[in-house]
Formats: C-alpha cells, sequence, structure tokens
C-alpha cells in the first residue's frame, strides 16, 4: 500500500484536529498527505501530484501538507536521501504544470518520538495569522517573569499553536505536554459531577473557573511547571527558571492575567469552526 | 504489636515459572522502568535481593527467585528452609499464556507445600498475569476458571489465598501490589485513624497517603460525596499518573528518576482542588479539597503541622493525643 489513512494509533488517539482545533484558525484548511517512507512511495506521489494540482485550479489557498511518515526504521543518509527525492519528484511535476509557488510543505514524521507533534504543530501554526502577535505576546511574558520556555497549547491533541521564540528542544516540548496528561488525568479524576452539597454551596465561588497547576521540585536549581488553563481549548505551560517559584507566584499570576486579556483581543470570538481533513486515498 | 525503634522485617517471596514476568513487575514497581524498558531483562539467576523502606518501620525484604527448573529445583531441596523460612507474604506469578499450565500448577503445589512446612502464617497473592494479551472479552472468564483451579491447589493456603488479574501495561500491576502493601503494613489501622483526624480538620474530600519511591498507596480516607466517586480505579490510576510523572521528569531533566521527586504539586480548578506534598521520611500525602483557596492554604498549614505526629507512627505505635486544628 502507498499511502496509509491516518488513524492515530493507539496513545496518540485523541489527536484529531478536526474537532480539536476547531477555533483556532478561520476560513483556511490544510490538507495533510502521509507517505510511507519504508513502502515504495512512486505511485504514492503520483496520487498526491493530481491531487495538488486539482487543488490548484478550484482551491488554490489550501496548504498541502506532506508527512513523510514512519522515518524511524531509516538510516540517517537513506532518510535523508529519501526526503530529497520526494520533495524532487513533487515540485518538478508542480513546475511542468507552471505551479511553482503552490503551497506544499514536507515534514519528516515518526510516532516513535515527538516529530509528529511537531508538523502538526507547524500545519496549524500556518493557518493561524496572528502568530506573530502571540510569539510576541508569549516573549514578553518569559521575560517579565524570568520563564525559560512558555507553549500555548491545545489541551486535547498537546499541539502547541504557538511558543516564545526561543530555540525549541525536543526535552521541553515532551515535559510539557506529559504535564498536560497529569492535570487533565487528575481532573478527570477529582472533577466528576457531584451534585451540590446542601448548605454548601457558597464555597463554589472562590476556586478560579480555569483550571491553575504547579509543580516545584525538590532539587533547588532544578526547572519547575507552571500550567494555565486559558479557555476550554487552549492552556498556557510555562517551564520556569532557577528562582523560588513562592516569591514569584504573584508576579506570574499577574502577567499571566495581562497575557490572557491580551489573547481575549487576538481572538475576540471564541468559536470558530474549520476542518483539516487528514487523508489519503488508498 | 510493635513498640520500641526496632525495624520490622517482612521477607517476601515472588515465585513462578521462568518468563512469568515477575522481574518485570519489580522493575516496574520498585525501580522506576517503564513498561517497554523490560523487555531488556534477562533470566533472573538464582536469587535478587531488594530491600524497599515503607513508612519508616517497615522493611519490605524481596526475594526475586530466579524460575528456570534448576534453580527452583534447588530452592526446593539444598535451600529449603533459608528459602521458605520466615517468609511474610508469597507472590506467586502465572503466565496467562503458558502452554503448560498443568505443569505450572504442580511447581506451584510443590513451592506451596515447602511453604506451608517453613512458614505457615505466610500469606499468599497468586496474579496472573500478561492479562492483557487475553482479548478483553474473555479475561474474566478465563481468570476465574484458573483461579478456581489454582485454588484447589492450594493446600493448607485454600481458604486465605487471594487473586489478581495483573499486566504491566495497565494499573491492575498497581492494584494488586496496593492490596500486597496493605497486608504488610503493620500499622494501617493507626496511620488511617490519624488520616481520618487529619482530613476532618482540613475539610478534605480525599486523602491519599502513598510511598515515594513506588508510588504505590499505603492507604486512603475517603469523606462525604466523595465515597460516591464513579472512578473506583482511582487510587491505582493514581500511583500510574505520579509514576509516569517521575519517569517524565527524570527523562528530560537528566536527574535519576529515583530522585526526581516533586517538591510539591497543585492543581486548582473550579470544580476541586488538589495538592500533594511530602508527609513523611517515605511518603507523600495526595489531598483532594473543595475549590476554596481558603480550604487549600489552612489545609497546607495543617498538614505541615502534623508532620511529626506521622513520623512518630514511623517508629512507635502507642496511643497519641488527637490533632487539633491549626
Ligand atoms: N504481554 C506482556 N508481557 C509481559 C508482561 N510482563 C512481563 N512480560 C514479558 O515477559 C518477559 C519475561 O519477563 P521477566 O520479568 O524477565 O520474567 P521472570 O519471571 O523474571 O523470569 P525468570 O527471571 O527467568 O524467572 C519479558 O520479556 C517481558 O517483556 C505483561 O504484563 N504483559
Ligand atoms: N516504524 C514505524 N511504524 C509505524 C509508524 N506509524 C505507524 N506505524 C505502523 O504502521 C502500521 C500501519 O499503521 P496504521 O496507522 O494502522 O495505518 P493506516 O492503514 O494508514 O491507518 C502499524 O503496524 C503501525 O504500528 C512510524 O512512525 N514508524
Ligand atoms: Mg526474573
Amino acid at each position: 500500500m502507498d499511502f496509509q489513512v491516518w488513524d492515530f494509533p493507539g496513545h496518540l488517539d485523541y489527536f484529531d484536529p478536526a474537532f480539536d482545533v476547531d477555533n483556532i484558525f478561520e476560513e483556511i484548511g490544510a490538507l495533510i498527505w502521509v507517505i510511507d517512507a519504508q513502502d515504495e512511495y512512486l505511485e504514492a506521489i503520483m496520487r498526491l501530484n493530481t491531487t495538488i494540482l486539482n487543488l490548484q485550479h478550484s482551491y488554490p489557498n489550501i496548504n498541502v501538507e506532506v508527512f513523510v511518515h514512519k522515518v524511524d526504521g531509516l538510516s540517517e543518509d537513506y532518510k535523508g536521501d529519501t526526503f530529497r527525492d520526494i520533495i524532487q519528484r513533487v515540485q518538478d511535476e508542480l513546475s511542468d504544470h507552471g505551479y511553482e509557488n503552490a503551497p506544499v510543505s514536507f515534514y519528516q514524521t515518526s510516532i516513535y518520538d515527538h516529530s509528529i507533534f511537531e508538523a502538526f504543530s507547524k500545519v496549524i501554526q500556518k493557518l493561524i495569522p496572528q502568530l506573530p502577535t502571540l510569539e510576541a505576546l508569549l516573549n514578553s511574558l518569559c521575560s517579565t517573569c524570568h520563564i525559560e520556555k512558555a507553549y500555548l497549547f491545545d489541551i486535547m491533541s498537546k499541539i502547541y499553536i504557538a511558543t516564545d521564540t526561543s530555540p525549541t528542544d525536543i526535552g521541553s516540548y515532551e515535559i510539557c505536554s506529559d504535564y498536560i496528561d497529569v492535570v487533565i488525568d487528575v481532573s478527570e479524576i477529582y472533577g466528576w459531577d457531584r451534585p451540590a452539597e446542601n448548605g454548601r454551596t457558597e464555597i463554589q465561588e472562590t476556586g478560579n473557573n480555569d483550571a491553575e497547576s504547579l509543580i516545584t521540585m525538590e532539587r533547588k536549581g532544578n526547572n519547575y511547571l507552571y500550567l494555565r488553563e486559558i479557555n476550554k481549548y487552549l492552556a498556557l505551560i510555562c517551564l520556569m527558571g532557577d528562582d523560588s517559584p513562592a516569591e514569584k507566584k504573584a508576579v506570574i499570576d499577574y502577567n499571566v492575567g495581562v497575557f490572557q486579556a491580551a489573547l481575549k483581543q487576538v481572538f475576540p470570538r471564541a468559536e470558530r469552526e474549520v476542518i483539516v481533513p487528514v487523508t489519503s486515498p488508498s | 504489636m510493635n513498640t520500641g525503634k526496632r525495624q520490622k522485617q517482612r521477607k517476601v517471596l515472588l515465585m513462578g515459572k521462568s518468563g512469568a514476568g515477575k522481574s518485570s513487575m519489580r522493575s516496574i514497581v520498585f525501580s522506576n522502568y517503564v513498561a517497554k524498558d523490560v523487555r531488556r531483562l534477562g533470566a533472573t539467576i538464582d536469587v535478587e535481593h531488594s530491600n524497599i523502606k515503607f513508612m519508616g518501620n517497615l522493611m519490605l525484604n524481596l526475594w526475586d527467585c530466579g524460575g528456570q527448573d534448576g534453580f527452583v529445583e534447588n530452592y526446593l531441596t539444598h535451600q529449603r528452609a533459608h528459602v521458605f523460612g520466615s517468609v511474610a507474604v508469597l507472590i506467586f506469578v502465572f503466565d496467562i499464556e503458558s502452554r503448560e499450565f498443568q505443569a505450572d500448577v504442580i511447581s506451584y503445589s510443590n513451592i506451596i507445600r515447602a511453604l506451608e512446612e517453613c512458614s505457615p502464617t505466610a500469606k499468599v497473592f497468586v496474579l496472573i498475569h500478561k492479562m492483557d494479551l487475553v482479548q478483553a472479552r474473555l479475561r474474566v472468564q478465563l481468570f476465574e476458571e484458573r483461579t478456581e483451579y489454582i485454588r484447589t491447589a492450594s493446600e493448607g493456603f485454600r481458604d486465605s489465598v487471594e487473586f489478581f488479574p495483573t499486566s504491566i501495561w495497565d494499573q491492575s500491576l498497581y492494584k494488586a501490589w496496593t492490596q500486597i502493601i496493605y497486608f504488610l503494613i503493620p500499622n494501617a489501622r493507626s496511620i488511617e485513624g490519624l488520616l481520618q483526624q487529619l482530613a476532618e480538620v482540613i475539610d478534605a474530600r480525599e486523602l491519599i497517603l502513598y510511598e515515594r519511591t513506588t508510588c504505590l498507596m499505603v492507604t486512603h480516607v475517603t469523606r462525604g460525596l466523595e465515597t460516591n466517586n464513579p472512578f473506583t480505579d482511582r487510587f491505582e490510576r493514581i500511583s500510574s499518573i505520579l509514576k509516569t510523572h517521575k519517569q517524565s521528569m527524570a527523562k528530560h531533566t537528566g536527574i535519576p528518576a529515583g530522585s526526581a521527586n516533586f517538591a510539591e504539586m497543585q492543581i486548582k480548578t473550579g470544580r476541586f482542588m488538589f495538592f500533594i506534598t511530602r508527609l513523611t521520611e517515605n511518603t507523600n500525602l495526595a489531598a483532594s479539597i473543595p475549590p476554596s483557596e481558603q480550604v487549600f492554604n489552612a489545609a497546607r498549614v495543617n498538614i505541615l503541622l502534623v508532620r511529626p505526629k506521622f513520623a512518630e507512627l514511623d517508629i512507635a505505635s502507642k496511643p497519641r493525643p488527637g490533632i487539633q486544628q491549626a
């Protein structure tokens, strides 16, 4: 089989952008194609080319995102060669038809590391016209609060829709993404619908409605983590530096509040609807 | 019971056929392995010992006994008294996929007889392991069939032996081990009494006391509406969540998993507040409380104040004055 229908195996299951990232971008969509890099891909590329040409004809604005998948099984050299070969073949075909500027991008992905999340994050980020604004907001948050790295995560998919512009590394992404799991799992266990406790409903009003979480590590000098739900879909997750959180907590809370308010102006409307089909014909 | 500062050593035998999954379990529960790491384990040669300190005065002395025929033969003959003497608990692991179930049961019987002879008061737990390999709809039935058959081969332990279905790929592992640990804790009742008082003072919905390295629950108290929490498997889920988090922190920060401990974790939402903090040398306390900053702050202060009481429990279990509100 040349193409795969992406089915998000096992633990990546909840990662279906068709319903998760609804509110993130405007009416633009992207088409994600998955090519099995471990298999014969010539025919797959022919089909991909046909599709891109069709799209160029009727929907020239749709981004075509090609995931060269399962690269984990290939040697470093072979991986690079395969990747370049695929890009070359697609681009030759497009320029033959005069579409050399078609919005087609390529990513190397595998489910055995976080590359697939990274690729998805980039795909999504392209569809967010406000990205530069978000980055600027995150940068300023980081510098005021001495935050090492801040991500704006889509909670359910664990794709990040923006991060500050300091260099990203796999480790910090994975810590933050695992941390979301902890918060989601605990929230599921204790956030069940309990009937109103009679006569004691007044305590409900004090807790803030957006979930907030903090982990401090035992050893001084180690990073600690901060999470704040921004709205139903988004969470801000920060990897903090060395200073004691107790002293900084108020400062962080304040600045995150400012960030949250700014974000509301960036995304004035709460609900948006865009579908990103993840397909590939078999 | 146990007065004085003497440590209580409890010998635990881990036995079963070679490849049944004994060392896999041990490495995950006690040594911070993740499930996929266990493929690297080789067969255990003879016996591997490990000591785990729980709640101060409980020292778990775990004997992981290699299951190849030659070794077992040796345990039953030359080393009989050495291996089967003064055993508190025998954990026997059956591989659900084994093609020689009859032979496994015969070997189990031999071991049971040796145990009855040398440590008649021991407790036996049987784990029917690798349940993940069985189709979900067949699991309950198969487990019950095996259980019944093994029980009849349990000699003098027939009425007291307890069975658990387990797999290293889900939280069933934690469920079984939590029960085993609970059985071994000498002063579980007094700990629970103290926890119950604490829960009332701080108005907690639930308190969970767990051991820091293994993330296994020692005990818990649940109050009021929380007793209706639909997630009845939440204790083993929490063990598993915390263990996974510990491993994630270790992996990405380069701190050894053994010391990737957090000082505190807090989660605050509109529906509940939750925090975990250290209670004694070897235990952490997880508390779920109503969503109120006031309750939250008071709870943290009160827990800080009761620490010495629990530390004392670590050492001796004599009567103590109750907990007063801060
Ligand atoms: N599917 C599945 N495989 C498991 C499970 N637990 C262990 N295994 C596999 O079983 C194999 C043998 O595990 P070990 O833990 O080394 O077996 P052992 O009982 O210690 O064997 P001896 O040391 O020779 O007595 C390992 O390769 C594990 O991957 C489980 O819950 N499910
Ligand atoms: N080596 C490798 N195998 C993968 C990767 N992603 C999926 N697979 C394997 O490819 C097979 C088919 O995957 P599946 O998602 O069911 O394909 P579909 O037919 O396109 O839905 C499964 O056995 C997966 O384990 C990857 O990144 N690397
Ligand atoms: Mg072994």
